[in-house]
């Protein structure tokens, strides 16, 4: 069973890194945005906080947004409408493969995008590595529920469109929406309060929160919506889209456009 | 128990539109057994419930013993299917792909000899995005046969071909079959058919109008033959006969020796099908 995994695993990563676009699309994006925002934006959000750490944060759940969902709500719609899943479960190959090879190659993307981002963040723009274990825990579940969540968003979403070109052109401005809305490109106690109540509905919002509380100083949890850093409930709505996004997986997801 | 195919009263209707109107068909182990139809007969539905991709509505099937609709995993390692349309893994080279999905299959055959036995050898460590049309559908086929299948579908394989590797395949296909693989051939090709199948069973309206070998279907081997040939004056002229060997005698013995322009035909299996599908429609 875990051969199986592996060997599909194996095989999505070497179609992933062989095509060009989607390793530019997927990895450099994300640094190119850094690199821009943090050079254009370089003031001091309260004293001790740069933008450019704020940013950081949110490009860094930004990054697993993309991976998780925008690529898997685009990649699978591409492989239906080319019949590779057709083809595919005319095999023996047990479905859960095809879904543990997506998960590998995410995972996978996921944890380079990290190290990347945060090699560039912190060579580049300052950006401190979190201090303690406990941060780091943080660190480590955040990035696993809201991978986990935004993973099985994009199967869910991938049964939205029923064609490729569909995919591309639903998945990426809800992509971009939500990134508008979570606080990524602006302080999140910027946007206007009903902006601010919309995003956090979504997954991505609680995301770029969990992931301020690594990076950021404690004395910047006052400055958070509701003056703490709320882990708890970032945990809890982070674990609740995991159950929609599997229960919508479960329900909707379509191996052929047939029917 | 020498059917591998064997369907009761099939049916499958989409909206309102019927598909398969209450079709039954047989096909024995190790037969090699073409469906012909126009376009919309019913055909592709008929072979995708077979293959398990497709409900059906009503009816009683049965697929080397199992019920497709039900049938597992154990039961999809002993068929084969060559569909068409289905996508490759452009990134991926030819020998990747065939050593990959041979390991699916607990019987599978050895990879390179498969990629071999249908002619891609020089391509195995090409992408798949590089390949031709034909060397596409021959790396189709490699996919469809690397499990060592009992049963083998095949979706109009050779659309696409030029004679050459039509010819090579129809070879291919015969190593199959006489390898004892049961193979279903859906194909728009009657020449196909006709050097292939063991019997040929013609869909129209979702029916089953007529299964028989391709030699014999619409009692073809009856029907007078047309003896036509050349007068002293240039025209063409022709006549039917239910003794064709007769009337050439005798055309022999008139002209002194030999016939001008002689032919002797019986209606090709392009005139039967072409009639029998113009019957029902």
């Amino acid at each position: 069973m875990i051969g199986l995994a592996q060997r599909q695993g194996a095989l999505e990563i070497k179609q992933f890194l062989r095509s060009r676009e989607s390793v530019v699309f997927t990895m450099a994006f994300p640094v190119i945005m850094i690199l821009i925002f943090a050079s254009i934006f370089t003031w001091d959000i309260t004293p001790g906080v740069s933008f450019t750490q704020y940013f950081v944060t949110g490009m860094i759940a930004t990054g697993l947004m993309t991976v998780g969902f925008q690529s898997l709500a685009i990649q699978i719609p591409i492989e239906r409408d080319r019949g590779v899943l057709k083809r595919l479960r005319g095999t023996p190959m047990p479905k859960w493969a095809y879904f543990a090879g997506k998960v590998i190659m995410v995972t996978a993307i996921a944890v380079v995008e990290i190290a990347l981002l945060l090699v560039v963040s912190v060579g580049l723009f300052g950006l401190e590595l979190p201090s303690t274990v406990g941060k780091w825990l943080t660190f480590g579940w955040v990035t696993l529920l809201g991978l986990t969540a935004c993973t099985l968003c994009g199967i869910a979403f991938s049964s939205v469109s029923r064609n490729a070109r569909g995919a591309t052109a639903t998945a990426t401005p809800v992509a971009l929406v939500l990134q508008f809305i979570s606080g990524v490109f602006f302080v999140f106690t910027d946007l206007p309060t009903w902006m601010q109540q919309v995003a956090a509905l979504f997954p991505l919002k609680w995301m770029c929160q969990g992931l301020r509380s690594v990076f950021l100083p404690e004395s910047f949890a006052a400055q958070e919506p509701a003056g703490s850093w709320e882990l708890g409930k970032v945990a809890l709505i982070l674990v609740a889209w995991c159950v929609i996004g599997l229960v919508l997986c479960l329900r909707t997801f379509r191996w052929s456009l047939d029917r | 128990m020498d059917s591998a195919i064997s369907v009761h009263g099939l049916r499958k209707a989409y909206a309102d539109v019927t598909a398969v109107a209450g079709l039954d068909l047989e096909v024995r182990k190790g037969e090699v057994f073409a469906l012909l139809g126009p376009n919309g007969a019913g055909k592709t539905t008929t072979v995708e419930i077979l293959e398990g991709y497709r409900r059906r509505d009503a009816g009683d099937v049965r697929v080397l013993g199992e019920d497709p609709d039900k049938a597992g995993a154990a039961w999809r390692a002993r068929v084969g299917i060559v569909l068409q349309g289905t996508g490759e893994f452009d990134e991926l080279t030819v020998g990747e792909v065939v050593r990959h999905f041979a390991g699916f299959y607990p019987g599978a055959d050895d990879p390179d000899q498969v990629i071999a036995r249908v002619g891609l050898t020089e391509k195995s460590r090409s992408r798949t995005r590089t390949l031709s049309g034909g060397q596409k559908r021959r790396l189709d086929v490699a996919l469809g046969i690397v499990g060592r299948p009992e049963l083998l579908f095949l979706d109009e394989p050779t659309t696409g071909f030029d004679p050459e590797a039509r010819r090579e395949f129809w070879e291919l296909i015969r190593d199959l079959a006489g390898a004892g693989t049961t193979i279903l051939l859906t194909t728009h090709y009657l020449d196909e058919a006709e050097a292939l199948a063991d019997r040929v069973g013609v869909i129209a309206r979702g029916e089953l109008v007529e299964v028989a070998p391709p030699s014999r279907l619409g009692n073809r081997h009856r029907a007078p033959a047309t003896v036509a040939w050349r007068t002293k004056e240039g025209a063409v002229e022709a006549a039917e006969s239910e003794t064709p060997t007769a009337l050439v005698v005798e055309l022999a013995a008139r002209f002194g020796g030999e016939v001008p322009g002689l032919t002797v035909t019986r209606p090709t299996l392009e005139d039967v099908y072409l009639r029998m599908i113009g019957e029902k429609a």
